[in-house]
């Protein structure tokens, strides 16, 4: 079973970009799980959703508390939040940061693999706001192999073109592939 | 066709395929979202349903008894605070053996307020009459809500189920979930046939007259029959429901029982996460074992009592407490067992919400292998000291 956790700020769609991932796996014929973590959130304050994916039904119905990735959608987090807490030795972690991967890797003490993208300016440069999940979950399959990037794009598309408009929906489709393709690792 | 629902967006979707003559509803945390997504259907014209926005729960259900009463297939939802505010009529509804189906999404009944998920508030009603069946997931969630439909409507009970989910764990956690084509579920529940209708004007009848010590005891023992039918119909309409959707479910969930000398029983979402836990176990040569508790009323007394005579060590896990007593499923699985010389011991967890993960079950299962005696005092899963 892959856990995940997105770590972001209340407005930056951490619960739909962990659950798009959802969606688009259970497209590839797997089971999964997705849940936000429910405080009291607000516009801005550190929220967490969580993402199961497996081969057969997710019993469990706990917190995720030893992900295999990390994905984190604004850089300010990383002074509010410990975001490799229980992250497994070996796990990956994707973030918002003009920082470099091995600047991050050394600022956190961390060992496992470490994936950086500027999210915020790519999604200010594609859907024109600071929405930076979609270039994350771009980020994350490629850091990860989870689910083909063709599989979240049609997904996104039948989710949202409805909702927001083809326009908007490209829009988002493009930060997701410049997410996958900017991202750097080490 | 699978789909990836929340446990909110199941009972909707069981709701829509149901196709309920009349929805009174008021929103709370954490049932709102079964509601929103319902009023949608009912908007798009996808259902017939008649939706009543009412001003309060007490409302709702009385609307409920109401529309039933008139002849209509009834079905509501609603959580905590909002069952407490129905509690008056929630007995009525029973004793008018009127079968109407509502969701419970269990959350913590205040205080201090909480919105997260215990089953302080589905206890409450225990002994209201209404039939319990709890979930485990969202896919139990759909399917107990159309079984339950049916079981409600047999014309030997004719009374109310509640269905039970836990809130945000269940309720706001998508999962997968296979549902019946519309046309199937309308054949699986048939008909609705009313009983005595008040809209049948050729021939009146009174609903809710005074009833004295005259007649009210036998009244009251019409009620006692009509709980004994449930567990032979429920039976049968889960094998009926288990050739239409390729489930099978029982009233109690033995996984790993029969040989177990560790057991632990428990209801709803936590029942998955001890069976995660029993896979490990099992990996590592402990004989675990997990008894889900699907109906708690009535309560399956022999079943349980059947199911566990090999155990050795037994902790029931409650979300709930009844203070200054047994917690309310250890009372009942103590009950069962009473004639039986077991260890056994009572834990509550979760109470407003808090995690129990794979490592407090593994906890139990290691705590209770030491059990010399019948453990008298609860033990607390996850409590600060």
């Amino acid at each position: 079973m892959i856990e995940l956790t997105i770590i972001g700020r209340g407005g930056q769609g951490a619960k739909t970009a962990a659950q798009l991932l959802a969606e688009a796996a259970m497209e590839t014929g797997k089971y999964v799980q997705s849940f936000p973590e429910y405080g009291p959130e607000r516009a801005g304050a550190p929220v967490k959703a969580f993402t199961r994916i497996d081969d057969s039904l997710v019993r469990v119905h706990c917190a995720v508390n030893n992900p295999d990735i990390v994905g984190v959608t604004d850089p300010t987090l990383l002074k509010a939040v410990n975001v490799t807490e229980g992250l497994k030795q070996s796990g990956i972690l994707v973030v918002n940061t003009e920082d470099s991967p091995e600047a991050i890797k050394k600022k956190l003490n961390f060992n496992g693999k470490v994936f950086t993208l500027d999210a915020t300016r790519i999604s200010i440069d594609t859907v024109g706001k600071n929405l930076p999940n979609m270039p994350i979950l771009g980020a994350i399959l490629k850091a990860t192999d989870i689910v083909p990037l063709d599989i979240l794009r049609e997904m996104v598309r039948h989710k949202f073109e409805k909702k927001i408009g083809k326009d908007l929906t490209d829009k988002n489709i493009l930060a997701i592939e410049e997410g996958h393709k900017e991202v750097k690792n080490a | 066709m699978k789909l990836a629902l929340s446990g909110n967006e199941a009972a909707a979707y069981a709701m829509k395929h149901i196709n309920p003559d009349v929805v009174p509803a008021f929103p709370i945390t954490p049932q709102t979202e079964i509601m929103h997504n319902f009023a949608g259907f009912v908007a798009d014209g996808e259902v017939d349903t008649e939706m009543i926005l009412v001003e309060s729960e007490h409302s709702a259900m009385s609307a409920a008894v109401g529309a039933a009463s008139a002849g209509a297939r009834v079905m509501t939802a609603t959580s905590a605070n909002g069952l407490a505010l129905m509690f008056e009529i929630v007995y009525i509804a029973a004793s008018t053996r009127l079968p109407i189906v509502m969701t419970v999404v269990n959350r913590a009944l205040s205080g201090p307020i909480n919105i997260h998920c215990d089953h302080s508030d589905s206890m409450g009603c225990r002994d209201s009459g209404w039939i319990q069946i709890y979930s485990e997931n969202a896919q139990e969630v759909y399917d107990n809500i159309i079984i339950g439909m049916k079981l409600a409507e047999d014309m030997k009970i004719r009374l109310p189920v509640m269905v039970c989910q836990d809130g945000f764990i269940t309720s706001h956690s998508i999962d997968v979930v296979e549902p019946l084509e519309p046309e199937t579920v309308k054949n699986f529940i048939g008909e609705h046939k009313a009983i005595y209708p008040l809209l049948d004007v050729e021939n009146p009848v009174t609903y809710g007259p005074l009833d004295l010590y005259d007649y009210y005891f036998e009244h009251k023992r019409q009620q006692v029959d009509a709980m004994w039918y449930v567990k032979p119909t429920l039976r049968q309409i889960f094998a009926d429901f288990s050739k239409i959707s390729g489930r099978a479910y029982d009233i109690i969930e033995k996984y790993f029982v029969d040989d177990a000398d560790q057991v632990i029983v428990t209801m709803s979402s936590t029942a998955g996460t001890a069976k995660a836990e029993v896979d490990e176990l099992r990996k590592k040569g402990q004989k675990a074992g997990l008894l889900k508790i699907k109906l708690f009323r009535p309560f399956p007394y022999e079943e349980v009592s059947e199911a566990l005579k090999n155990a050795k060590h037994i902790a029931v896990l409650d979300r709930s407490l009844s203070f200054g007593a047994d917690a309310p499923l250890y009372s009942e699985i103590k009950s069962a067992l009473y004639n039986q010389n077991k260890k056994i011991c009572s834990y509550v967890f979760g109470l407003g919400g808090r995690d129990i993960n794979l490592e407090d079950i593994k906890k139990v299962f290691s705590e209770i292998q030491k059990l010399d005696n019948t453990c008298h005092d609860i033990r607390f899963i996850g409590l600060r000291d």
